[in-house]
């Protein structure tokens, strides 16, 4: 499942595994591992020593769930120590089923409550902007994420402001309910989004399509994984 | 000039003045922003009708180091969007200035769609949030000046009722009347009753703009009989917690005046909603009389 000749994999998985407890994961303990680590190993401007800074690059987890993929790319990145990966969502533990940023260093909401990092997300955009700064906002949000209405309230603004700073990957592994082909892309670029759909299993094509830019455009970007099982 | 006027002039004027305000908004108000909105286009957003999004845009600027001033109608900022100020707000653990406009009966005609006497109490549920009801366009002014420059999570409750005297909002009680028997404390606009509905009575009474944090230090300072009545022009017993915290030592008796909890299906004037629900001057001391009798 992850790019061939990459013996970093191996690394990650590792590190999913002391949370998880057992060599193969679920899918949805890392359905969003490449896109994550693509984020950080790739794209985003973001290090230990950049996590306060005002001019920082953002990657927002929206949805909170399944944050072992999360957790071990902060780790392997330096973030905090993998001594706490082993006796996580324990009463004293900084690390819970959902990330708190008030706990963890270099995360940047506290999710778990689906609907609210996009439309945060939005709102970093804004404030960056309003005050002269250029950094980039990422937030990932997953397919079955994206029925909450809040979602919609947030493309259509972030759209109709020229929000070209925001990106939303939705890691697509068709858990929703009542899916239809196609739209989730469709709902994009009818709002006018800079909208591109790519494996999201693929590093390079998920490095370019997360890397884009527009001009007075937000950019989507679709990571189908396989389906959640 | 009515209190929401006052808003709007007195947070164009901070928008102006200081480049970390932001305003965001959602259509609600919107004849009132134009020009500061024409000047910071940044600064000043109107999201729509998209009451979720707004309080979560504010909190993302609030996370950029801005600080948002949030408005909509009371109904929607704190009712419709409860878990985005619990979550964006509180839980992130970031602040900003939430303006609600409306509070439980300013929009009569509008019904119950338009009314919202639950929002302090509902507010009062969330750690460390201040709430704020001022009375009249001095108050809202100097208020909003205070809290838009200082850190943490506000509610300010802009609405038409009034008292005619302005006094400073530092946090703690005013005392307006001093008396040997029962103290009735007067929050937000409902002080110009309560001093009609008390004249001629032994009785002190207290006043503040401040509802959280409550001055229970204040209440216990001025208590000389055990009796204690509370009058706001939201849900009825909002502030009873408060007051019995305060009190947990002393024993006493408590009369919670207040909105009640049944819908009244009337629309007409905000001043027959008070005295629907008995907290017109005649109202007030009717209850008062027989509290203190029995």
């Amino acid at each position: 499942m992850s790019t061939p000749h990459d013996p970093h994999a191996a690394e990650l998985h590792r590190l999913v595994s002391l949370m998880t407890g057992d060599e193969k994961h679920s899918a949805a303990a890392t359905s969003t591992l490449d896109v994550v680590r693509v984020l950080y190993e790739r794209v985003l401007d973001v290090s230990p020593s950049t996590a306060g800074d005002r001019t920082r690059d953002r990657f927002l987890l929206s949805k909170g769930h399944g944050p072992m993929a999360y957790y071990a790319v902060l780790v392997d990145q330096g973030f905090f120590p993998e001594s706490w990966l082993a006796d996580w969502a324990t009463y004293d533990s900084p690390l819970g089923y959902h990330p708190d940023r008030n706990l963890v260093p270099g995360v940047e909401i506290s999710s778990g409550s689906l609907g609210h990092g996009f439309p945060l997300a939005v709102g970093t955009a804004l404030g960056l902007r309003a005050q002269g700064i250029a950094s980039r906002v990422v937030v990932l949000v997953g397919d079955a994420e994206l029925d909450e209405g809040s979602n919609h309230e947030a493309t259509e603004l972030a759209a109709a402001l020229g929000l070209d700073a925001l990106t939303v990957v939705v890691v697509d592994n068709r858990s929703t309910s009542y899916a239809v082909p196609g739209r989730i892309a469709a709902r994009f670029e009818v709002e006018g989004w800079d909208t591109v759909t790519v494996d999201g299993r693929d590093h390079d094509l998920l490095e370019k399509a997360l890397s884009h830019r527009g001009i007075g455009r937000p950019n989507a970007v679709i990571a189908t994984v396989e389906e959640k099982s | 000039m009515d209190a929401r006027q006052q808003f709007a002039r007195t947070t164009a004027d901070l928008v102006d003045t200081d480049d970390s305000v932001a305003l965001v908004y959602a259509e609600i108000s919107a004849q009132y922003f134009g020009d500061v909105e024409a000047r910071h286009p940044d600064r000043v957003v109107n999201v729509g009708i998209r009451e979720q999004l707004l309080v979560n845009v504010g909190a993302g600027m609030a996370l950029t180091g801005m600080r948002p001033v949030v408005h909509t109608f009371s109904s929607f900022l704190v009712e419709r969007a409860f878990e985005q100020v619990k979550l964006g707000f509180g839980h992130q653990d970031v602040g900003g200035v939430l303006v609600g406009a409306g509070g439980s009966f300013d929009i009569p005609g509008g019904g119950r769609t338009h009314q919202a006497p639950g929002d302090v109490a509902l507010l009062d549920t969330l750690p460390g949030v201040h709430v704020h009801a001022p009375s009249n366009a001095v108050e809202v002014d100097a208020i909003l000046r205070t809290v838009v420059a200082g850190d943490g999570l506000h509610y300010v409750r802009v609405v038409g009722q009034t008292n005619a005297a302005a006094y400073p909002a530092h946090g703690r009680f005013h005392v307006v009347r001093r008396g040997a028997g029962a103290t009735v404390i007067a929050l937000g606009p409902v002080l110009d009753d309560v001093l009609v509905a008390t004249a001629g009575l032994d009785v002190t009474v207290l006043y503040s703009s401040t509802v959280r944090p409550f001055d229970g230090r204040g209440l216990r300072a001025v208590l000389g009989s055990p009796d204690v009545v509370l009058v706001e022009p939201w849900l009825a017993g909002t502030s009873s917690r408060v007051v019995a915290e305060a009190l947990r030592d002393v024993p006493h008796r408590l009369l919670a005046l207040g909105v009640g909890r049944d819908e009244h299906r009337h629309y007409g004037t905000a001043r027959e909603h008070v005295r629907a629900h008995g907290l017109d001057a005649a109202g007030i001391r009717r209850s008062l009389d027989a509290f203190l009798a029995a």
